[in-house]
């Protein structure tokens, strides 16, 4: 097993003096698909949140690559290689999807790969690229859902923090979605962290999957016991 | 006849430089829900601080440049010393800091220049053209209407066509999600500030020559008619606050010219009473009501 590229120890967050988060371990080993699972509450986007860090850790580490990634700023991450793509998508509503997309690649230096990677996207995503002059507040929520993992392609992230992709979303299109980070992950070795509530959808593509509950790590494995999936998952 | 035609021109030659200020506040507005009430404060310092520089030197337009660069100086300095800090959980915190910091420039300035009105200087003749017997634009006009023009389409490219624009335009609509992307969201703030009082100053300086002159309190009531376009305007529309500039000028000039001067303030209160009845999101604001 390959030395993980994200990892976090004995983490702890929350709002205010109560923390949501329980001293979390995680791995999430490079070129793979993490899930992490748990019901409404359980911590899931708090964990995203202190990972990529819109929410300071009160306790633990978090590094990547085995860099440490404490006092690191939020606008440094992604220069890191971490793109977070929050709940609700995170799309800016007021821009067109063109302006979308390029602000995912504003920050790079390597401005003709930044063009380069926006051409891929809209190959990717054939709706976006007919809708390159509509507002965000003019897509469906599918295509929202495809411009904000859009804009998160075109900066290579090498770790993606994927919040509920699937919220609000037909099953149709959250199982493209499904897909599409299965190829991602094959052909250009993308790692992701996804959390989700649809589980079924989410354990068909992962390598791993982490349940939180009540803001601990309460089972890891490449299957998900029968119990727990009881216990935990409601299924 | 010939007096409507002189009152039309003379009313849009004021109306955009309530244009140029209220854009100033819309800018901040936009960026960080705040209206700047020290604006016109601000205005006026940058302006006593040209003159000087112009009675020292001579020279008219070394400053009008330093008034200028003094409004990026003080946006700058107001958002990194004193905006920044403010807690944001009640709108009314940053309305009073506002108006505490209209008191303090208010306060310094009659400490250093004194409370007399002080002579501005216009840059070029304030003598109407005449055609056919009608005055319409004096050259001073004619380059009120020139620099405001500038600005305008300056601010124009800066936000649709660079990626600057776009950053800040992204900061102010989703600072978190512009963070995750790498943008500087607080250096975006800040440069907002700083672009926002340069273009207040520059409307001062185009303002104070038409009125009685310098004086502390000089940009009062050139703010209330500006708050009132960009509100009229719709607070969040760039294009709204030049109508609304446009539309307060015309209006003041109008009820000035027929009614009297004493009623136009009134005019003014009248006319943002009717649009917040009838369109309470300005004639360019959308709806308040916003789908997530």
């Amino acid at each position: 097993m390959s030395a993980p590229l994200l990892r976090a120890e004995g983490l702890t967050a929350g709002y205010g003096a109560a923390p949501v988060l329980h001293d979390v371990d995680l791995d999430v080993v490079a070129g793979s698909i993490t899930a992490v699972l748990g019901a409404n509450g359980a911590g899931k986007t708090t964990l995203l949140r202190t990972l990529s860090g819109l929410l300071p850790a009160t306790g633990g580490r978090v590094a990547l690559d085995g860099r440490d990634l404490r006092g690191v700023r939020v606008e440094e991450m992604v220069r890191r290689g971490v793109a977070h793509v929050p709940e609700g998508r995170g799309v800016v509503t007021e821009l067109t999807v063109d302006e979308n997309l390029r602000l995912g690649g504003l920050w790079r230096r390597d401005r003709a790969d930044a063009r380069r990677a926006l051409g891929e996207v809209y190959e990717l995503f054939e709706p976006l690229a007919r809708r390159r002059t509509f507002h965000g507040h003019q897509l469906s929520g599918g295509e929202r859902q495809m411009l904000a993992l859009g804009r998160a392609l075109v900066g290579r992230p090498r770790l993606l923090l994927l919040d509920e992709p699937s919220l609000g979303l037909a099953p149709r299109v959250t199982a493209q979605i499904m897909r599409l980070l299965r190829t991602l992950r094959d052909r250009s070795g993308l790692t992701v962290l996804l959390v989700e509530q649809n589980v079924r959808g989410a354990l068909a593509i992962a390598d791993e999957a982490v349940v939180l509950s009540l803001g601990r790590v309460v089972t890891r494995g490449t299957s998900i016991d029968e119990d727990l999936r009881h216990a935990y998952l409601g299924f | 006849m010939d007096r409507f035609v002189f009152l039309t021109f003379d009313g849009l030659s004021r109306g955009a430089v309530y244009a140029a200020f209220a854009l100033a506040l819309v800018l901040i507005w936009r960026a960080t829900r705040i209206v700047n009430f020290a604006q016109g404060a601000m205005a006026v310092a940058t302006a006593y601080a040209g003159y000087s520089v112009s009675a020292a030197t001579g020279s008219y337009w070394l400053g009008f440049g330093v008034a200028v660069l003094a409004g990026i100086v003080l946006g700058t300095v107001t958002e990194r010393v004193v905006m920044r800090f403010v807690d944001h959980s009640s709108p009314l915190n940053e309305v009073v800091v506002a108006l505490g910091l209209v008191l303090v420039i208010q306060g310094v300035l009659g400490m250093i220049y004194g409370n007399e009105f002080r002579p501005a200087a216009a840059p070029f003749s304030r003598d109407a053209f005449t055609v056919g017997g009608v005055a319409l634009l004096s050259r001073f006009d004619l380059f009120v209407f020139a620099a405001v023009g500038a600005v305008v389409a300056a601010l124009a490219l800066l936000f649709t066509r660079t990626d600057t624009g776009l950053r800040m335009r992204a900061s102010a609509f989703a600072p978190d999600v512009s963070r995750l992307l790498g943008v500087n969201v607080g250096g975006m703030l800040t440069l907002g500030w700083a672009l926002a009082a340069a273009v207040g100053s520059l409307a001062g300086m185009l303002v104070l020559p038409t009125e009685l002159g310098l004086h502390p309190n000089a940009m009062d009531i050139v703010f209330v008619s500006s708050f009132t376009a960009a509100v009229v305007g719709g607070l969040d529309s760039a294009v709204g606050s030049v109508v609304g500039g446009l539309v307060v000028g015309l209006l003041l000039s109008y009820v000035s010219g027929y009614l009297g001067a004493t009623v136009a303030p009134i005019a003014v209160l009248v006319l943002l009473v009717v649009v917040l009845l009838g369109r309470p999101g300005g004639l360019f604001g959308r709806s308040a009501a916003r789908a997530v």
